[in-house]
């Protein structure tokens, strides 16, 4: 408990390993009666589970709720009975996939034919546990496009789509991209034809230019600077595809205030829109991660100006391709190389 | 400012007393730390006494004193500060406290339910509240998920208790 990002960044701590089933919700209670009993209240900014958690550090704050769950438990009241767990799961079985072999001849072949399919199919198409299915992801990062924008015509398609080819079962990620969760492998090609002809097959997922971005200063109220536009300008400066595999997986996310709804402190690049005296500036963020070796990224130095910003990433790949050893990605080199050969390279001939 | 007592507006017979103040020769309120200075005398009188917490003065502070103490008043310094609810429930759930309960302080509409649930019997609200604006705001929500002091049956125990209909027609 106590991980958040906007203004007060922090990685969730474990309190308890295990919890069993039916004394979850009891303990979740546990921790929010601790939290509404002690949490800060002289500041809404400071009003946050994690602030209570940071202040009074992870071990006090496990015997708090320990004691508290010993006490709920004596009333016996939140006791989440397995047949209530078992009606709800039932709600989230999976499909009744086919027996298929793993392997599809159709697959094979159409890779063989067609190099753009072959592409997609190596970024976009993910393994599925089930044999002879596959996971789609549905880029909506077109090159220069506004991320995670979707017409309403290419909703129409995918909904189609997803009902014919994916056990009409269609997921929004926080990825800003849509996932077809359930495709039979010989069906990809027929799928990738009907997403192309939508403009739906841009073949980035994972690569630099499948960025998150907030809505920004074009639409949200609170913003400092503009996120779209400057995700459209580093997408059309890396919109070679080729170059794009050559630099590998990097998730770039910008957030264009400290409400950090672009999640930019767990981009492996994030940038930040601050505000200085009227001008829009972006403050740039190196190693963020938001897989199972999390991080909050380092800032790397002064922001830089909107002018400044879109060169400044590219130096960043550059610095990162000239360090990195045997294909790392760029958030291995990071953690290998740290923080000083992109301030360098950053900031050496200002 | 107006006192509705389980569900009805009636005339406070408790009177809020400073902690500098004479105390009247009725129910009287008092501070925490004025209980806890002038305790035996408080307890000697021939009064129904009432102690109020602000918030950050947790109910185990007068655990101990509960059978002596007719009303324990819990206050709201702000909508968004919701420690007096769990302090409600504690008094309620872990202390047995049956007296009074009363809410105090920034009591709003929308939270009267949630309140109620909490083991709160009586409020204090603005003069605003009228007997009809009390009745659709105390009873806005008709199912709940969470088990609480009020005994409400939860969603959960409806269906269980469908479920066992079910069987019963079935085998019928
Ligand atoms: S990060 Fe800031 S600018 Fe972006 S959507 Fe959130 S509040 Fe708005």
């Amino acid at each position: 408990m106590g991980g958040g990002l906007g203004r007060t960044p922090m990685i969730g701590k474990k309190i308890a390993g295990f919890v069993p089933k039916e004394d979850l919700l009891a303990y979740l209670e546990a921790v929010m009666r601790v939290y509404n009993m002690y949490g800060r209240r002289d500041n809404i900014y400071k009003a946050r589970i994690k602030i209570l958690v940071h202040e009074i550090g992870v071990e006090e704050m496990t015997r708090q709720v320990e004691a508290e769950f010993a006490e709920l438990r004596k009333a016996g009241a939140l006791h989440l009975p397995l047949e209530e767990v078992a009606r709800i799961e039932a709600y989230f079985q999976p499909p009744s996939h086919e027996n298929l072999p793993d392997d599809s001849a159709e697959l094979n072949k159409a890779v063989l034919a067609d190099r753009d399919f072959a592409n997609w199919v190596k970024s976009n198409v993910a393994q599925h546990k089930v044999p002879g299915y596959a996971i789609v992801n549905i880029s909506l990062k077109p090159i220069g496009g506004v991320p995670g924008d979707c017409t309403s015509d290419q909703m129409d398609a995918v909904a189609g789509i997803a009902e014919k080819y994916s056990f009409d079962e269609l997921r929004v990620t926080h990825e800003q991209n849509l996932t077809l969760a359930h495709v039979r492998k010989k069906d990809l090609h027929a799928v990738y034809d009907l997403l192309k002809a939508h403009g739906l097959a841009t073949p980035n997922i994972g690569l630099i230019t499948d960025q998150i971005a907030c809505p920004g200063l074009d639409y949200c109220a609170l913003a400092n600077a503009r996120s779209i536009p400057l995700a459209q300008q580093i997408s059309e400066r890396f919109a070679d595809i080729e170059r794009q595999h050559e630099i590998g997986e990097l998730k770039i996310n910008t957030s264009g205030c400290i409400n950090a709804c672009g999640h930019h402190h767990v981009g492996h690049i994030g940038i930040l829109g601050v505000d200085k005296k009227g001008v829009e500036y972006y403050q740039v963020t190196l190693g963020g991660a938001a897989d199972e070796k999390t991080a909050i990224g380092d800032i790397v130095g002064r922001a830089f100006t909107e002018d400044e910003v879109v060169d400044a990433i590219e130096t960043i790949v550059t610095t990162y391709i000239g360090v990195r050893q045997n294909g790392e990605r760029f958030i291995d080199t990071y953690r290998r190389v740290g923080i000083d050969p992109f301030k360098e390279s950053l900031y050496e001939t200002h | 400012m107006k006192l509705i007592r389980n569900g009805t507006f009636v005339e406070d017979d408790f009177i809020t007393v400073g902690d500098g103040d004479q105390l009247p020769d009725g129910a009287a309120i008092v501070s925490l730390e004025r209980w806890q200075a002038e305790r035996e005398t408080l307890r000697a009188r021939n009064a129904p006494i009432g102690v109020r917490l602000q918030s950050g003065q947790e109910p185990g502070a007068i655990a101990d004193d509960l059978d002596r103490i007719d009303l324990v008043a819990l206050e709201f310094p702000i909508y968004r500060n919701g420690r007096a609810y769990s302090y409600a429930r504690i008094l309620r759930e872990r202390y047995g406290f049956k007296g009074e309960v009363r809410a105090v302080g920034n009591v709003l509409r929308d939270q009267f339910q949630f309140m109620i649930r909490c083991g709160f019997d009586a409020l204090e609200v603005t003069d605003n509240i009228t007997p009809e604006i009390w009745a659709e705001n105390a009873g806005s929500f008709s199912l709940f998920y969470q088990p609480s002091v009020d005994g409400k049956k939860t969603v959960l125990s409806l269906r269980q208790r469908l479920a066992a209909r079910a069987r019963e027609n079935a085998t019928a």
